[in-house]
């Protein structure tokens, strides 16, 4: 039955996103016609062969979509398409296609699942290569985003845990400190960053402070609520052993704050990984967040839309490592 | 009059009452508890049972008075006051036998770690729980099951003192029935002073040397210290047949019926409240009823 279960919702899964994929690869694959063919008068094809241009350089000029006030210029340059050719053609001499006639037609302009996904696979099959600084595999750019959050969030545990269980183990702490929480707490990350910029200075190193503060809060509040809300029966049982303080924080306060901490510390990776993408693009230099800035001004979007999936990913990789973890510590009542 | 293992003197407790007040749950309360006893303390809700108990235990100061065990003040809790709570009060975390060792270790702390195994899983089996049970978490365990864990914990620590805070409450009347029939086997074994709160009467009739009344609150006091003149080993089905039983029965129903109430709210006037002895043996009675059949009217005589 379960098993069943699994199957179907997979089905469904799969049926939604060829539905998806389908109505996008029909709403943006424009076939490629190439440059529209330019039709001459009998006038205008008159006075080029006038000018002793061959009839079959005009056909081939107007199939590549060259209006006739260039052909008349072709023309008056009196050179064989040959010697052109040589010269690296038309347009290296200064004549150009009208837009109108090579641009490709409009709506494809945002790249098909098809195009995206030649790209994607381009992308997995060489994730680390480095060709220059802007120009370096996802796998790289993505270390670079997630080393990031590593330390920053790391950072963040090292102070937010400590510190939750002594706001959470004293009343005392936890009166006097809410105020300043509650009011940190509500800024947005990205506030944070002119102030880090200026008085840190380094533009790595603020990306790090943006991303520590953002983790900070669920997982101090978290561990704080959640040893505070420690059942009073597990402290007498504590109590009447004489567990010491130390003892009685790590054997007993711990595990029956875990999984309300490590709710807060899942809150935090994920806002910790949203964060870094909008901070990356402020920042520049290196990541995958600066990658989707990169490839916007490119536009190249089907290399931008590989790099958001890729972001999508990660987090929901992030996401479920810590799914895991708090699933290893649950316990039943 | 030596003091007893356990002496509670003058014992008090006042919580702010809301309105600017005190209110007064006991005053003066003075009761000794002798070493091997097992007292039950009987009383209504809101009489300050479980505020006692706290005390015992350490987990409450207070507001005036002091508890000597072994002749030295009770301040805090300690390993000496093992702790049998109504909810089992079990890490969840933790197997059943990691709930014993845990208390074990921190009880013993030079043993290692076989030793402390050993020593736990001996004392779940005297409360009839062997094999897969004890790798169980609490969760997976009935009522039942737990109840027992925590008995058999704060047994395994050997305190020098055991309270149990109504520890059969939540359970059935079947396994609770079974787990006083445990319990009793634990304690003859390990001659612990065992000092238990209780709402049911049979249960302490069937467990206890002494039960101690308490009148009904504010103002409660131990009014009464009944013993329970029934021979040991006891048997939930052969005591009924006790000529003590119902006598004893009948003179605590009333005591809870009625005169709890009668007694309740009165001053303690800044004098000790120590509770009266009542010494109920019908067996005596027996004995002369038996010799009045044999027609022996002088005895019948004297003892009118």
């Amino acid at each position: 039955m379960l098993r069943s279960f699994d199957v179907r919702s997979a089905l469904l899964s799969l049926a939604i996103l060829a539905s998806i994929l389908a109505v996008w690869q029909i709403t943006t694959h424009v076939p490629d016609t190439g440059p529209v063919s330019v039709v001459l008068s009998q006038d205008q094809m008159g006075r080029l062969l006038d000018k002793n241009m061959s009839s079959e350089d005009i056909e081939f000029y107007t199939s590549q979509g060259v209006a006739f006030l260039q052909l008349e210029q072709i023309a008056s340059l009196n050179l064989s398409r040959e010697i052109i050719d040589a010269a690296g053609g038309i347009r290296a001499l200064g004549i150009s296609v009208p837009d109108e006639n090579s641009a490709p037609a409009p709506g494809s302009l945002f790249p098909s699942p098809a195009k995206i996904g030649i790209e994607l696979w381009a992308t997995v099959t060489d994730p680390f290569y480095v060709a220059g600084t802007n120009d370096m595999g996802y796998g790289i750019q993505i270390g670079y985003s997630l080393l990031r959050v590593v330390i920053g969030y790391t950072l963040a545990a090292l102070v937010a845990i400590p510190l939750g269980f002594l706001i959470g183990m004293s009343p005392l702490a936890y009166k006097a400190l809410d105020p300043f929480i509650q009011v940190l707490k509500p800024i947005s990350p990205l506030a944070w960053m002119p102030i880090a910029l200026f008085t840190i200075g380094d533009s790595e190193l603020s990306s790090l402070f943006v991303i520590f503060v953002c983790s900070l809060w669920p997982m101090l509040t978290n561990t704080a609520f959640g040893v505070a809300s420690v059942r009073s029966d597990w402290v007498n049982v504590a109590r009447t052993h004489e567990l010491s303080t130390w003892r009685t924080a790590l054997t007993v306060i711990l595990p029956a704050a875990a999984p309300t901490i490590v709710t807060g510390m899942r809150i935090s990776i994920g806002i910790a990984w949203l964060v870094i993408v909008a901070a990356e693009m402020l920042v520049g230099g290196t990541g995958i967040g600066y990658v989707v800035w990169n490839e916007w001004n490119g536009l190249r979007l089907d290399r931008m839309i590989v790099a958001i999936l890729f972001i999508g990913v990660m987090g929901m990789l992030l996401d479920t490592a810590f799914a895991r973890l708090q699933r290893a510590v649950a316990y039943v009542e | 009059m030596a003091r007893s293992f356990l002496s509670i003197e003058r014992l008090t407790q006042q919580f702010p009452d809301g309105a600017g007040g005190t209110m007064t749950v006991f005053e003066n309360a003075t009761f000794g508890v002798e070493k091997g006893e097992f007292v039950c303390i009987l009383g209504h809700s809101g009489c300050g049972k479980s505020t006692i108990m706290n005390i015992l235990a350490g987990l409450a100061e207070p507001t005036s008075g002091v508890v000597k065990m072994d002749g030295e003040h009770v301040s805090g809790p300690s390993l000496d006051r093992g702790v049998v709570f109504q909810n089992y009060s079990l890490l969840p975390w933790l197997t059943a036998l990691k709930n014993v060792t845990f208390a074990v270790a921190a009880r013993f702390p030079k043993w290692t770690k076989q030793q402390v195994i050993e020593h736990s899983t001996a004392f779940l089996e005297k409360v009839g729980l062997t094999g897969d049970a004890i790798h169980r978490k609490p969760s997976q365990l009935s009522g039942g099951m737990r109840q027992r864990v925590s008995i058999a914990r704060a047994f395994a620590n050997e305190p020098k003192l055991l309270l149990l805070d109504e520890p059969f409450g939540a359970l059935d009347a079947l396994t609770r029935g079974t787990i006083q029939d445990e319990l009793i086997n634990v304690w003859s074994q390990t001659e612990q002073t065992v000092f238990m709160i209780t709402h049911d009467i049979d249960e302490a009739i069937l467990l206890a040397d002494r039960i101690l009344l308490m009148t009904n609150g504010p103002l409660a006091r131990v009014a009464e210290s009944v013993e329970i003149t029934i021979p040991r080993p006891r048997n939930r089905t052969e005591i009924v047949e006790h000529p003590n039983y119902y006598a004893i029965r009948n003179h605590l129903v009333q005591f809870l019926g009625q005169r709890s109430k009668e007694l309740s709210g009165m001053s303690s006037d800044d004098i000790d409240q120590r509770p009266q002895s009542v010494h109920i043996d019908k067996t005596a009675d027996l004995d002369i009823q038996a010799d009045a059949m044999h027609e022996n009217p002088r005895l019948r005589a004297i003892s009118e």
